[in-house]
């Protein structure tokens, strides 16, 4: 065995040396922003200084090819730095406002996108799916590049009434967070347990423990230690595979895409909302999800359409209801929209407050 | 080398349209490394069959229990055989990016170097949802390989399983006028003086730190972290009266009232004549240059930033910045989604001592949550469970209104030693006045 050496515990690196020296010079001093044209934002500093950075969509999972054309890019247009926001988008400052049109030049010829800034709809966070992930219900990549092909002019145009983020998840754990609008696998079918596997894989306390219904027992079937599944208590969250895999829960032809809107990180005018069920038992259809991309387009249409400046979609929803946004989305409104989880009843209208 | 490409008739309809391509990316990648195109044919497969094909396993570096996600494949022939041997292992290294993820291009390139002359398939996401930089595709045998040559560069593993995650900070202090506190510095802080805790995986399950610096929240903190570190202020907001007059003159009454006064959730801002204006302690104003002057009533000022992204430049956070802290955001299983809750109405983040107080607020909340919760419990969870009046005696923080959207509604409770908690209360009000 080769000598083995005792790693360096260094933690989350200093970002200064990989910093513009502008941004290092004028840390914490910053001023005035403004927002020249889409995928452009300029900032001042109190000391008078410049930054103008110039934002493009990525594929997030890159082959090392990419990486270097985007660092040869930093190189030639942009003074040799870059950073990447939280969806995965990647960002060049520049000091010299000249320098703006050459580096979108030269990032658009290389078929990056420029966009997702201000009131646009950005990059999508995503998870992992079939590429990396151990219980994915669908993929990810594919899924979000087949719908930023469609939101592409959403992506570098500002003409929403604020900006929209959007997520998607493989499965119901929702690994890719809260979203305006969030594309997330619903599983429909309780697992299928193997039974042969399960005396031989899983902890089985743990595994009844996780399940957050208490639908799950332990068994003898066929003279073998395994588990029993009430499936008419089993709500279908799959938190019983990830401990044990021979309680499988994806299901080619039954796993659903669910699309939930109205979650917001941000406290700007209302407190963060997490979002909530529109629509549900979408076709899981690779290699581009045409169903999907239909609602979400059509989603994103009416609330264009009709929300106001500064709106972000809950608070479009919270100010015309949600039996609007349902009219007006034509989406159907099922007993299942109705909230039935701990605490669900704080979702209910106890008022009279309804419009007609 | 060069092995035969194979069919992938799925993954090639992702090759058209407009936004830049993964796949493309990994038929490059396939062009030279054997893995990758074993890798597509795997892929290829759960497309075809809607099907995910990898399971986990136990795959580390020397003196470490996590940050690897170790992939093994399940897409196996009737012998046992993998069907796609050269990708039947897939590992990724989770590294911890700079805070706030600033990169210069030679550093983009010495991480694809290493990444490719180390036996990693040449394929990174930058980043994961916790913010980890993703070196994605690697073999067991070069693990260690290839993490020995990124920890040497200045890089570490972050965090998987029941341990301490790769934390995030928003752009921050870096490019943004908002900014109220140094969050890379506070990162790095609460992140490097636990790290222990991320590589030897002990907690009853994960643990994330997030830094926003200020509430617009860009990284997600309050639903996403365990404990998450707001920017905020106490005093007034500052105006840049010109600026305001800027904004003005392009949007005009209409876009004043519609845009900035009617969308104040405490209604907070007036419009006053400006030959009537009084002033006071804690308002701010700016006179708009045509008879009206605009109020914000500080007081009554929730600090919700809309204004302030209206205006930008125009209004801006005071000087007496400072951080609120909330505990138990987190994701579903248990008990669905949580957001954090407010257990430091406000608290000062300049001073060495100030980061101190911070760091030993971090490591009394990872204390409480090691001791308390219960197996796969979410900090989120175990103060659902407990009660947080029982978690903030446990940390010895004193209750405060701001910590609530409304008192107890449901009468059923023990309040034996009411007049003790009263006095509590007093001293508090009287200690926060000194």
């Amino acid at each position: 065995m080769a000598e083995l050496r005792p790693p360096i515990e260094s933690g989350a690196p200093d970002p200064m040396p990989y910093m513009h020296p502008v941004m290092v010079k004028n840390y914490g001093k910053w001023a005035f922003h403004s927002h020249p044209k889409p995928g452009v934002l300029y900032h001042r500093a109190e000391s008078g200084d410049e930054i103008w950075t110039v934002k493009a969509g990525t594929a997030r999972q890159m082959d090392h090819y990419t990486i270097r054309e985007l660092a040869d890019i930093a190189d030639q247009y942009a003074d040799g730095y870059v950073r990447f926001t939280a969806r995965s988008n990647i960002e060049y400052m520049v000091a010299d406002g000249s320098k703006v049109e050459p580096l979108i030049k030269a990032l658009s010829e290389k078929g990056y996108p420029i966009g997702g800034t201000a009131n646009s709809v950005s990059m999508i966070a995503h998870t992992q799916g079939f590429l990396h992930c151990d219980i994915p219900g669908t993929d990810a990549s594919g899924v979000v590049k087949a719908l930023m092909d469609e939101l592409y002019d959403d992506f570098v145009k500002c003409e929403m009434p604020n900006r929209v983020k959007l997520s998607t998840s493989c499965c119901e754990i929702n690994c890719g967070g809260q979203a305006d609008i969030a594309i997330i696998v619903q599983h429909t079918k309780p697992p299928k347990i193997n039974h042969d596997l399960v005396a031989n894989v899983c902890e089985r306390p743990s595994v009844v423990a996780r399940c957050p219904v208490a639908a799950i027992r332990p068994a003898l079937v066929n003279g073998k230690p395994s588990l029993e599944v009430d499936e008419k208590k089993c709500i279908c969250c799959g938190a019983c595979y990830p401990p044990c895999p021979p309680m499988q829960i994806n299901d080619p032809e039954h796993s659903k895409i669910a699309i939930w809107v109205g979650g917001k990180n941000s406290n700007a005018r209302s407190k963060p909302t997490f979002h909530k069920l529109v629509a549900n038992g979408l076709p899981n259809r690779a290699p581009r999800w045409p169903e999907v991309a239909e609602v979400v387009k059509k989603i994103l249409a009416t609330y264009k359409e009709d929300g106001k400046p500064w709106e972000r979609m809950i608070d479009w929803i919270d100010r015309i209801g949600w039996p609007a946004f349902f009219e007006k989305t034509g989406l159907p409104f099922t007993k299942y929209h109705i909230d039935n989880w701990r605490g669900g009843r704080y979702n209910l209208n106890a008022s009279a407050h309804i419009r007609f | 080398m060069a092995k035969k490409m194979i069919d992938t008739p799925n993954l090639d309809e992702l090759e058209s349209g407009p936004w830049p391509s993964f796949v493309t990316g990994l038929k490059r990648l396939a062009k030279e490394n054997d893995m990758m195109v074993d890798l597509m044919g795997q892929l290829e497969t759960s497309y075809k069959d809607m099907k995910g094909y990898w399971k986990g396993g136990t795959v580390g570096v020397f003196g470490y229990g996590g940050g690897v996600i170790p992939r093994f494949t399940e897409l196996k022939d009737e012998n046992h055989q993998p069907l796609f041997p050269e990708a039947a292992e897939f590992h990724t290294l989770r590294i911890q990016p700079p805070a706030g993820m600033h990169y210069t291009s030679d550093l983009l390139r010495k991480m694809c170097d290493v990444w490719t002359a180390t036996g990693g398939s040449g394929l990174i996401a930058f980043h994961g949802q916790s913010g980890d930089i993703m070196f994605q595709g690697v073999k067991t045998e070069n693990v260690q390989k290839a993490f020995d040559e990124l920890n040497e560069m200045g890089f570490d593993l972050g965090g998987a399983g029941p341990a301490l995650r790769t934390s995030m900070s928003c752009v921050g202090a870096a490019r943004c006028e908002h900014s109220c506190f140094d969050e890379a510095k506070a990162l790095r802080t609460v992140i490097n003086n636990n790290i222990d805790d991320m590589h030897r995986p002990s907690l009853p399950y994960k643990f994330k730190f997030k830094f926003s610096g200020c509430p617009n929240d860009c990284v997600n903190a309050i639903q996403r972290s365990d404990m998450a570190t707001i920017g905020t202020w106490r005093d007034n907001i500052r105006v840049d009266e010109a600026q305001v007059q800027a904004y003005y003159k392009d949007h005009g009454m209409k876009g004043l009232v519609n845009d900035v006064i009617s969308k104040c959730p405490t209604k907070a801002i007036t419009l006053v004549a400006s030959a009537e204006f009084k002033g006071g302690d804690k308002i701010s104003a700016a006179n708009l240059g045509d008879g009206n002057t605009m109020c914000i009533d500080n007081k009554n000022c929730v600090r919700c930033m809309h204004c302030l992204n209206v205006i930008p430049g125009g209004l801006r956070v005071g000087l007496d910045k400072g951080v609120t802290i909330l505990v138990g955001g987190k994701g579903v299983l248990k008990i669905g989604a949580t957001m954090g809750t407010v257990v430091i109405p406000f608290m000062k983040l300049e001073s060495d001592e100030d980061f101190e107080r911070l760091n030993e607020l971090s490591r009394n909340i990872i204390d409480f949550f090691a001791e308390n919760a219960l197996e796969h419990e979410r900090t989120g969870e175990m103060i659902d469970r407990i009660g947080l009046a029982n978690f903030l005696e446990g940390m010895d923080l004193p209750v405060d209104p701001n910590m609530i959207n409304a008192p107890r509604s449901n009468p059923y409770f023990r309040s034996d030693d009411w007049d003790e908690q009263v006095e509590k209360w007093n001293e508090y009000k009287q200690s926060s006045a000194a």
